[in-house]
């Protein structure tokens, strides 16, 4: 009884992503203007947190996002745990609509995609309002929200690029 | 037969489960460490406990890492600054002069007001701040989310930077340090949704505290009084708590939509890559927390207690000094007054008594001409001299000379009650609302 012929590696579809939006946070934060205008800081793993969880169900998945939580605290200064909660929220309402957004369309997946992100900066923007004691900026969060929910591009290929890869999760 | 309907089909369902299983997990993981975090960071700060070195640690690795990931983005940028430095090198250069223009009346003005403030400060014997040594650094990555607004700067314990730092750029305040690793230090900002920055309103010296909201135009709270903020007032460090030296520049109140102040930051005026981090002891630093915390005085020796009692006497002594000397002074300068009062009131007699005299001896003298009077009008003759008593005698057509007004001199300042140190007034420069290079030459000139 052989395996498929197409399995997925994790290191393909989790470790290396991981790296990549790690990389790429750290490079939007570059302190520079262009055109007098700073770089978009969306953030990076949201994409991974929904693509993670629609391509197949995996106990790596959150292992990884709490990873790249703490990355995303210890780089921004926020308390720790907070991206981690973040990204997972996003993660377990993908995981638990899994069924129910699979095989739909692009546009209603982004928009899927886009409430599900929503959901994980509420998390961020009550949690940092508690704790801080002030809530923070609306307008600011709603500008890296839209950054975040145009990261969508990313999400959608991953997702084409390794749905299908285990032929189990057909 | 597909996968589906073969002996894996059911695989699914429990891998599923396990995955959800696993994130509940780490949901309750990330939980944890959110609250731990927070318990340690109001315990200790931001750089305390084991969290904090680790993020210290991440810091000084991140750095470099940054740096060279960030060094494309830096390229383009450098390559639009040029192009557009070609293409707009007219406009520019009508801006650079005009700026010129008012950075030469400020600086003007900055020299004016620094020779007078020194002569202030020599006749008030203020003692003065020393000059704030500063570490120039380079920022190497820039938070700006709603949630974080931090910047790493490579400059670190190596340079003398140390925690609580405050830290400028050539317009304004930025924020202060709050990591310090070797070669790298965390930079707060003051548009961070954790800062907190004591403040006051330059025209009326009112109070406030700067709170960041993560946005670019934090919130001004806590304002006191009525009509004490105006639009365009100029804020400035206040010094309270000794976080920051006082009459930094850190921006221009504004009113939101709402109704509420915000300030718009000087330091958003500028690049944000280069900064001037001052090597700033503050009040947190020159104690020890323990001592505090113990609510007892903390024991001296013999040589401090010599010290501190041959410091008192001095004091006592210089002001004794200064009260013999002010009234001394206060003393000669009535003298002074009284004699040439009466040097005036003598030299009106003898003038008067000089007139007076030159009218006796020449009787058929006609009085001064006059003017002639017309035909029918009537003539009043002269009339004689009048005297009072006690004052000058008053002749017609004679001009009197009145004693002189004493000379205005600065009163004698009050002497200060015995054991109390004498009044200082601080006199301010008057800074120009709205222009940021008076104010920070107003601010920091003396840095």
């Amino acid at each position: 009884m052989g395996r498929p012929s197409q399995h997925l590696q994790t290191h393909e579809w989790i470790g290396l992503p991981m790296l990549v939006a790690m990389a790429a946070t750290l490079a939007f934060a570059a302190p520079i203007r262009l055109f007098s205008l700073p770089l978009p800081e969306p953030i990076f793993p949201m994409a991974l947190a929904f693509a993670w969880a629609v391509i197949r169900p995996s106990v790596l998945g959150p292992f990884a996002l709490l990873l790249l939580g703490l990355f995303l605290d210890m780089f921004w200064g926020t308390p720790f745990g907070l991206w981690g909660l973040s990204l997972l929220i996003v993660y377990f309402a993908a995981l638990l609509t899994w069924q129910l957004i699979a095989g739909q369309g692009p546009q209603a997946l982004w928009i899927v995609y886009a409430v599900m992100v929503f959901l994980g900066f509420g998390c961020a923007y009550i949690l940092a309002a508690v704790g801080a004691g002030t809530p923070p900026n609306v307008l600011g969060s709603l500008l890296q929200y839209a950054a975040t929910v145009a990261l969508y591009p990313v999400a959608y290929w991953l997702t084409e690029r390794f749905e299908d890869a285990d032929v189990r999760f057909r | 037969m597909s996968f589906r309907d073969g002996p894996l089909r059911d695989i699914r369902a429990p891998r599923t489960w396990l995955a959800v299983a696993a994130a509940i997990v780490v949901l309750v993981i990330a939980i944890g460490l959110l609250i731990a975090s927070r318990d340690e960071q109001a315990k200790g700060g931001t750089q305390a406990g084991k969290w904090g070195e680790a993020r210290v640690k991440f810091d000084q690795v991140a750095q470099p890492v940054s740096g060279l990931l960030a060094a494309p983005f830096r390229w383009t940028s450098q390559g639009a600054n040029f192009i557009g430095g070609y293409f707009f090198a007219a406009s520019q250069n009508r801006q650079l002069r005009q700026r010129v223009i008012e950075l030469e009346r400020a600086r003007d003005t900055a020299i004016a007001l620094k020779n007078i403030n020194g002569r202030y400060e020599q006749m008030l014997r203020l003692r003065t701040e020393p000059p704030i040594p500063m570490v120039t650094a380079r920022a190497v990555a820039d938070v700006r989310g709603p949630f974080a607004n931090a910047r790493l700067a490579d400059a670190g314990a190596l340079q003398g930077v140390k925690l609580g730092n405050p830290v400028m750029n050539d317009r304004g305040v930025v924020g202060r340090v709050v990591g310090v690793s070797r070669s790298v230090s965390r930079i707060l900002l003051l548009s961070d949704i954790d800062s907190r920055t004591p403040v006051l309103v330059d025209r009326t010296n009112a109070r406030a505290i700067l709170t960041g909201d993560g946005g670019g135009i934090p919130r001004l709270e806590y304002v006191r009084g009525r009509d004490t903020v105006r639009e365009g007032d100029l804020i400035l460090t206040s010094g309270d708590g000794g976080l920051y030296p006082r009459g930094l520049p850190v921006g221009v109140a504004a009113k939101d939509a709402r109704g509420g102040w915000r300030v718009r930051l000087y330091a958003d005026r500028a690049n944000i890559d280069f900064v001037r981090i001052l090597v700033f002891d503050d009040f947190s630093q020159s104690v020890d927390p323990a001592s505090l915390a113990t609510g007892t005085a903390p024991v001296l020796s013999e040589d401090e207690k010599a010290a501190v009692a041959a410091a008192n006497a001095a004091s006592v002594q210089a002001q004794i000094d200064q009260q013999v000397k002010d009234q001394v002074q206060a003393q000669v300068q009535a003298y002074i007054q009284q004699q040439q009062q009466a040097q005036a009131q003598a030299q009106a007699q003898a003038q008067a008594q000089a007139a007076g005299q030159a009218l006796i001896q020449a009787p058929g003298a006609s009085p001064a001409p006059q003017t002639a009077a017309p035909p029918g009008a009537t003539v009043s003759p002269p009339r004689p001299a009048t005297a009072v008593p006690g004052r000058p005698a008053v002749l017609p057509g004679v001009p009197v000379a009145r004693p002189r007004a004493p000379t205005a001199r600065p009163r004698p300042r009050p002497a200060a009650a015995p054991g109390q140190p004498p009044t200082v007034t601080v006199v301010r420069p008057p800074v120009q609302f709205g222009d940021p290079d008076a104010a920070f030459l107003a601010g920091a000139g003396g840095n």
